[in-house]
């Protein structure tokens, strides 16, 4: 996984709450069994006018010239603001794989559906969650800027910094922000801790036999 | 010993280790798996010469992409073959048991785990699909992971989480004759939102959850997700325990009888704090229908489209707008005026043998309307087709003018053949309405399988209590 320090970038407002992952990325497109290559189908519904299938030439494809991330401002996005709810639906992992293959490493919205959440941090995209407040003051920071809108998270310090120079300070649990930052394997961590879990195993099967079938 | 929640409980039984901010590792009893989501976490163990830790704690079956016509030919789709062909290949080199496409007991994954007692009351069960709140209807901590979990799961048998709230949903007293379990769900959702169990582990309570069957709690679970949480979950009771008893995977002679007494302790205590309530009375409801495209834009059958001009939050309004917009809808238009064109039975949510049932006594003697183009009934496991057609329910069904096709997830997001077309109105037991789920500019409406049978019949959504 790639680490997450510091960043600025383009950001792109994506302006309406409950946004889904299947919005982020259409079932069709989760038949292949790579991680990779779901960038050019990100928003695959809203960004294409027509019906998008695995294996289309995506260049050749009409585009949608109304769609946000097709808007010459917002091109080399790297972090969306968002509304309430982002990444709400179907658990697919295939959502954060396509924001990442499109470029995106962070996402800024008031709230967010959990399993995205979390699924975010397995694959150094960083989401942050702020009050509505908070964000519809971003919404406005972007739509007032004439340039490209270019604000930059810091993880160590867990800032955003708006380019008027607002400091803006977000909560992440350390144990998340550690992994992120140091681009650390889960996996690994956890079999750190085989001892734990076999002695977990060992007093369980005493207490509730019925979960350890043929241990006995 | 300080009060707990039914949570608090499932948590406090599973936790293998805990760093000082809470992160804690969570010991997984089930692990079931489908061909979405593992493929990459299969990978993954292989790319880093990692084993599976406890192979008969998984449990694999294909959804998603099977075909439910003419099984025999296999899969026509070239790329829906390969993840399939790929999820038995993964299952046979990591010796896993895996209830291939041509077994009686495929089916869809959530209906599969508690048909064959793979999924128990007092179990932590994950799966890579959000709709594994499902199995929190018997006392189970149930929820949906993504693809790097999975493979965490595989290799470790845990999973790292931090401790969710706890929130309580009570529906008390008893729902009126033709509300049914879908009714209710999608009621709590118009309520709490479809954010309202963000960062909550729910808890559904009150006479109205207990009156139902297990299956009924079930369907409750199932949209647990779509309220914003990962996990749903029931307190045990008799009928939790008589649902299991005799089940393949359920523990058998003494260590039943252990089971069930552990069993009987998975409810919370009665003094135990919840971080959040909300009580619905049941008496007011009514069988409810979606308009939007998100699920808690949903009203009671005898309503009408709202207005956004009314909504005050600008955000919600945009929000509302929008979903009039793609689904064709006029402010004020009554929910009844609402044509259908297709109509599926089946789901995750609403694909038992009781939702069956449910559907085919409204369809009995009658015939599907003319301007209806297609109804689909598609049960949820190849056993609860056996079990259907033993009933007869295939016979009502197709003598009514339904198709009736072999188990999968099917129309709820249409992976395989079976979607909608561009502008189409569907009645749907499924459990979401999101723009395209279905199938590219497809119109979802969620409803109960006896509203789903009763639209067919009308050719557009009818109360089913006066139907």
């Amino acid at each position: 996984m790639d680490k997450f320090t510091q960043l600025t970038g383009v950001a792109a407002p994506m302006d309406r709450p409950n946004v889904d992952t299947d919005a982020i990325i259409p079932k069709q497109f989760l038949k292949s069994i790579k991680r990779s290559g779901f960038g050019p189908n990100l928003f695959d519904e809203w960004r294409y006018l027509d019906h998008g299938e695995p294996g289309m030439d995506n260049s050749k494809r009409p585009i949608n010239p109304d769609f946000v991330l097709n808007l010459p401002r917002y091109a080399g996005t790297q972090i969306l603001l968002a509304r309430d709810n982002f990444g709400c639906g179907s658990s697919r992992e295939h959502a954060p794989w396509a924001l990442l293959d499109f470029g995106i490493r962070a996402v800024i919205a008031p709230s967010f559906a959990d399993i995205f959440y979390n699924n975010c941090f397995k694959n150094g995209i960083l989401p942050i969650r702020l009050d509505a407040a908070t964000v519809q003051k971003l919404f406005e920071a972007e739509a007032a800027s004439e340039q490209p809108w270019q604000p930059t998270i810091d993880l160590q310090a867990k800032t955003i910094t708006t380019p008027e120079g607002e400091v803006i300070a977000f909560e992440v649990d350390d144990t998340r922000r550690h992994n992120l930052l140091n681009g650390l394997d889960d996996i690994g961590l956890t079999l750190q801790h085989v001892d734990d879990i076999r002695a977990y195993e060992q007093r369980r099967a005493t207490e509730a036999p019925w979960l350890f079938p043929g241990r006995g | 010993m300080a009060a707990k929640t039914l949570y608090d409980k499932l948590w406090d039984a599973h936790v293998v280790r805990s760093e000082p901010d809470g992160t804690s590792l969570l010991y997984i009893d089930r692990h079931l798996v489908h061909e979405v989501t593992s493929p990459q976490a299969f990978e993954g163990l292989r790319m880093a010469g990692r084993p599976v830790w406890r192979t008969n704690s998984v449990v694999a079956t294909p959804d998603h992409n099977v075909p439910t016509t003419d099984r025999h030919v296999g899969i026509a789709d070239p790329i829906s073959r390969t993840q399939v062909e790929t999820l038995d290949q993964n299952c046979s080199d990591f010796g896993i048991d895996e209830f291939r496409m041509d077994d009686i007991r495929q089916g869809i994954v959530h209906v599969v785990g508690p048909e064959q007692g793979a999924t128990l009351p007092g179990m932590t069960v994950v799966c890579g699909d959000s709709h594994t709140s499902t199995h929190g209807a018997f006392g189970a901590l149930a929820h949906g992971i993504g693809t790097s979990e999975v493979e965490h799961v595989l290799a470790t048998q845990c999973l790292v989480q931090q401790k969710m709230q706890n929130m309580r949903v009570t529906v008390k007293g008893h729902a009126p004759e033709g509300v049914t379990a879908k009714d209710i769900v999608l009621a709590i959702i118009g309520e709490i939102g479809t954010a309202g169990g963000t960062g909550c582990a729910l808890e559904f309570a009150g006479e109205a959850i207990m009156d139902l069957s297990v299956e009924g709690r079930m369907t409750v679970c199932n949209m647990a997700i779509e309220a914003g949480a990962r996990a749903g979950m029931v307190a045990v009771d008799e009928k939790t325990i008589a649902y299991f008893e005799g089940r393949p995977f359920a523990p058998k002679g003494a260590e039943w009888e252990a089971a069930v007494a552990a069993w009987r302790e998975l409810h919370s205590d009665a003094d135990a704090v919840f971080d959040k309530e909300v009580v619905i009375d049941a008496a007011r409801l009514k069988p409810m229908v979606t308009w939007g495209t998100s699920p808690e834009m949903v009203l009671p059958v005898d309503a009408s489209v709202p207005d956004p001009a009314a909504e005050a939050d600008k955000v919600k309004a945009t929000g509302m707008q929008k979903a009039l917009e793609y689904m064709g809808l006029k402010a004020g238009m009554p929910i009844s005026a609402i044509p259908v064109d297709r109509v599926f039975i089946g789901s995750c949510t609403n694909s038992r043998i009781e939702d069956l049932r449910q559907a085919a006594e409204v369809a009995k003697g009658k015939k599907v309307a003319a301007s209806v183009k297609q109804a689909l009934v598609v049960p949820g496991s190849g056993l609860v087709k056996q079990q259907a057609e033993a009933e007869g329910l295939d016979k009502v069904f197709i003598e009514a003018g339904f198709e009736w096709r072999e188990p999968g997830c099917s129309m709820c997001l249409a992976m395989n053949a079976d979607r909608l077309e561009p502008g189409e109105h569907c009645a749907s037991t499924s459990n979401r309405n999101f723009e395209g789920r279905q199938g590219k500019d497809g119109r979802t409406h969620l409803v109960s399988p006896s509203m789903a049978a009763a639209a067919a019949i009308h050719g557009h959504f009818v109360d089913v209590r006066s139907a």
